[in-house]
């Protein structure tokens, strides 16, 4: 456990990305192989279940140190992160409480699986004596293992290069091998590994190749009949897997959907057997006739994420469909290597023969200049659709982010101008910061809530405004600061829908800060009439209307 | 009326005619210790320690500046006034005044353990005490300074052996001279930047014996520097000066560095929790031997503090400051010396 929370606070720390990788690197050359399995796992988002919530960790400390619940809550609102709260807040082990034997990481994580289904009285008795014993280091560690979160700036990207040194396979072919459904407990480390070893995982999906935004103008990227246009939908990237006479649905965080969706039913049925397709997990309105779909806002795809049990009418106000983009495996073949205009062929073929009202293809946009191009763009929005994808039509699948052969180009955001109206501390590096922020339009002489916005800002202008806040607080409510209506912001966002779980009737998709109006006052900011405005030219059949 | 208000202009005695730290300009002014937020410029006739003289005339300039010994008492329009050492840097003072059988005591910046620099921190019997809170929550609790100290040598080690000249990031009034000492223990060359300097060099001629250091100088050729020791203030941390000492890592100390968050947003390789204020245990050991009946904190976690302590049956109450809002983050600090420091030069909007 020493060496894994001195990795940790390595990686915690470290500001190069080189640094990281070394501290990887170092790690898994001399880490047991079994810690070895369970780092992979727990950096590509493999933990063992919470065992406890965060209240009764909570408890516990408050009952060991005697505070307040006021206070520990003050405290952790400062620091922003439980586990690290709770480990500052208890005592340090001293002499023979640190004296104990030293248990490996995956005794711990592995002791978490064991206690799963034990009473709260034994798993409280298991976590105070870990904190009686570990130095506040590791009870960081350990408080982050338990609680379930694990976001400590290393990247899944980073854990596979730094692997992929250590073992010398290259980078995609690891990305693959811990990718799917494996269990830590049971996988040896060589054997997930190694480029020879036979894996009988048959879910497993290949990593997701990705675009970057494009910046320059299109016409830079030469003639437009080497690429290929579709729209960019909005739902998750996913991967349908048909293999073994079985069915996975993949998300692109690597979570095995299939069980989610019972649309996708049908597909194990119809799709012949060794193929893989990636495309986009959405929302789509049922179509009238076979072959036309119209997808739905993200909102909606949301009312069934996370779901376990889905009622009738969750399945007829947002019914879940798939929109195929590629085909990266063909009668049991991997053929990413092979140009985007043949598998495209291959997939056509195949969405065609099963004619199915879940399963659509992404369709090819027809244009002969990037002028044409560009207005068929302006019109995104109409489609329920986030921009246009410009890929190369003779491009292989790559993996991961690279830049050249794929290309997102996405519509501006709409924008509206409000006003922070309350403040929230930050989480992790925006510690004791304040940084999370609600907005308000005007409606007559109120200002109305509308939305959050966490992000666009860079560090200086957070720490203008967190010292705003602090001079500037009318009112507290727990953690949150009631501010003084006075900075305007511009807030942009990808899409609108109704909503009523607002006060402002109105939700939007992914808000962020675009720009800090500092020209701009108070009483300028855009009205509650005017988000209704957007709402009605943009609806895209809301789910709010089904 | 009581003996001591808080007024726009800082804490006040009415009755003595004079105040405590203002940040307006007064007549008389009382300082506490010499950092920009409690000496501020502007004021007629000062007050202070006699350690603190040579460190306010290097900083405000030549003044009215009367100074007198620990425990020497003043009396100012019939009321008594005498300083004592608040253990936070070099000269630094609590201010005991008594009038009418009455005794109140502003602490300004305190740290309960003995730095070896600043002289130990007394404890000070009142009626009232004015605590800062800088760091009044229980998350802050101190490592014992040799240990903190051991951290620094083990990391500097490391940076030598991998080549790296070691970036340490310190107040140059206070935090630069206490870390001096370890370090200069391990042998290297200890290099300065102008601001540590300045102060080391004003405190070498008011007396002190303090261990050699080099100034960085734009000539200073970069193989002396390679693989030692620099100290630098922080508004130097991440500024085109820093590019001599390539390959470097960086060390914060600050009490700030207690959260991990904090840490990784200052965008440092290492953060060590040295401070020169108190933690939470030290505020209320603090509290508790003045033995008073009523306390009020101020500079920094001031709500949650005076909440804990009417808990405890203490009653208290918040004072605010013209530094910070309610939770300082200490940045008023990076001010002093009038450094170019782009935390620092933060506008904000006023009300």
């Amino acid at each position: 456990m020493k060496q894994f929370a001195s990795l940790v606070n390595i990686l915690g720390t470290s500001t190069k990305t080189n640094d990281k990788l070394a501290a990887l690197q170092d790690y898994f050359a001399a880490a047991p192989a079994k810690d070895k399995i369970w780092v992979i796992a727990i950096f590509s988002g493999r933990r063992p279940k919470r065992i406890v919530n965060s209240t009764l960790l909570q408890n516990w400390c408050t009952a060991i140190t005697g505070l307040s619940q006021w206070l520990f809550e003050e405290c952790y609102h400062t620091v922003g992160d439980l586990g690290e709260t709770i480990a500052l807040l208890l005592p340090e082990p001293s002499g023979e409480d640190l004296a104990g034997e030293q248990q490996s990481l995956s005794w711990y994580l592995e002791t978490f699986i064991r206690l799963e289904k034990e009473d709260e009285a034994i798993k409280k008795e298991f976590v105070i004596n870990c904190w009686q014993h570990l130095d506040r280091t590791e009870k960081f560690v350990f408080n982050k293992l338990i609680t379930g979160g694990f976001r400590i700036g290393v990247s899944q990207k980073m854990m596979v290069n730094a692997l992929s040194k250590t073992v010398k396979v290259s980078p995609s072919v690891i990305a693959h091998r811990i990718s799917g459904n494996w269990d830590p407990v049971t996988t040896i480390f060589e054997s997930l590994l190694s480029e020879t070893g036979t894996s009988s995982d048959y879910s497993k999906p290949y990593p997701f190749y990705l675009a970057y935004a494009l910046e320059d103008a299109p016409e830079n990227l030469g003639d437009i009949n080497e690429w290929q246009a579709e729209w960019k939908w909005d739902g998750i990237r996913g991967q349908v897997i048909k293999r073994n006479d079985e069915l996975f649905v993949w998300s692109r965080g690597e979570e095995l959907l299939t069980d989610k969706f019972p649309e996708y039913n049908a597909f194990k049925a119809l799709l012949p057997a060794g193929l893989v397709i990636d495309g986009e997990i959405i929302s789509l309105a049922l179509p009238a006739e076979t072959g036309v779909f119209k997808p739905l806002p993200f909102s909606a795809l949301q009312t069934r994420i996370g779901r376990k049990n889905i009622t009738k009418k969750q399945l007829l106000e947002a019914p879940v469909g798939f929109i195929a983009y590629d085909l990266l495996e063909y009668s049991g073949k991997d053929i990413r290597t092979m140009p985007l205009v043949e598998r495209r062929l291959l997939l056509e073929n195949i969405i065609q023969t099963i004619q199915h009202s879940s399963i659509h293809i992404s369709p090819l946009i027809r244009v002969n200049d990037w002028d044409a191009l560009k207005q068929t763009r302006l019109s995104s929005r109409d489609m329920g659709s986030e921009g246009i994808m410009l890929k190369r039509k003779n491009s292989v699948y790559q993996v991961g982010r690279k830049r050249g052969d794929w290309w997102k180009w996405k519509i501006d955001p709409l924008t509206i101008d409000a006003v922070l109206i309350y403040a929230q501390k930050g989480h992790g590096r925006r510690s004791n910061l304040y940084t999370d922020y609600t907005f308000a339009v005007r409606d007559g002489d109120k200002l109305v809530s509308f939305t959050k916005a966490y992000s666009g800002l860079t560090d200086k202008e957070f720490a203008q405004v967190d010292a705003f806040v602090k001079r500037n607080s009318l009112e507290k409510f727990g953690p949150v600061r009631t501010v003084k209506p006075e900075l305007v912001f511009e807030i942009a966002f990808e899409g609108i829908a109704a909503s009523k779980r607002h006060k402002s009737g109105v939700a939007l998709r992914f808000p962020r800060m675009s720009r800090w109006r500092q020209d701009k006052k108070p009483d300028e900011i855009n009205t509650l009439d005017d988000l209704k405005e957007l709402l009605e030219t943009y609806h895209q059949n809301g789910s709010g209307n089904l | 009326m009581p003996l001591i208000e808080f007024t726009d202009s800082g804490l006040f005695c009415r009755q003595g005619r004079f105040y405590i730290d203002p940040w307006k300009p007064v007549d008389k002014a009382v300082i506490t210790h010499a950092h920009s937020d409690h000496a501020r410029p502007g004021n007629s006739d000062y007050l202070c320690h006699h350690l603190t003289k040579p460190l306010l005339q290097l900083r405000l300039g030549n003044n009215s500046y009367e100074t007198v010994d620990w425990n020497e008492t003043v009396f100012m329009n019939g009321v008594k006034v005498s300083l004592h050492p608040a253990g936070h840097i070099i000269g630094a003072a609590q201010i005991r005044v008594e009038y009418g059988g009455e005794v109140w005591v502003a602490s300004g910046d305190y740290k309960i353990e003995d730095d070896g620099l600043s002289g130990a921190f007394e404890p000070v019997r009142c009626n009232t005490f004015i605590t800062e809170s800088t760091f009044g929550l229980p998350i802050y609790q101190w490592k014992k300074q040799a240990d903190i100290f051991n951290d620094i040598k083990k990391w500097v080690a490391q940076n030598k052996e991998a080549k790296k000249t070691s970036v340490l990031i310190a107040y140059s009034l206070g935090k630069a001279q206490r870390v001096l000492m370890p370090l200069s223990a391990m042998g290297l060359p200890v290099f300065v930047h102008g601001a540590v300097w300045n102060v080391h060099q004003a405190l070498v001629n008011s007396g002190w014996k303090l261990p050699e250091v080099q100034r960085v100088q734009p000539d200073t050729p970069k193989e002396y520097l390679s693989g030692n020791i620099i100290i630098a203030p922080p508004s130097a941390d991440g500024t085109p000066w820093m590019k001599k000492f390539y390959p470097y890592s960086v060390g914060v100390c600050s009490g700030w560095m207690q959260v991990r968050g904090n840490a990784r947003r200052r965008n440092t390789d290492a953060g060590f929790a040295l401070s020169d204020h108190a933690d939470w245990d030290g505020l209320l050991q603090a509290v508790k031997a003045t033995g008073a009946q009523k306390v009020f904190a101020t500079h920094g976690f001031q709500s949650a503090f005076s909440r804990y302590l009417n808990e405890q049956g203490i009653e208290a109450g918040e004072v605010k400051t013209a530094f910070g809002g309610e939770e300082e983050d200490g940045q008023t600090e990076n001010v002093k010396e009038g450094e170019a420091d782009n935390t620092a030069s933060i506008k904000v909007p006023t009300v």
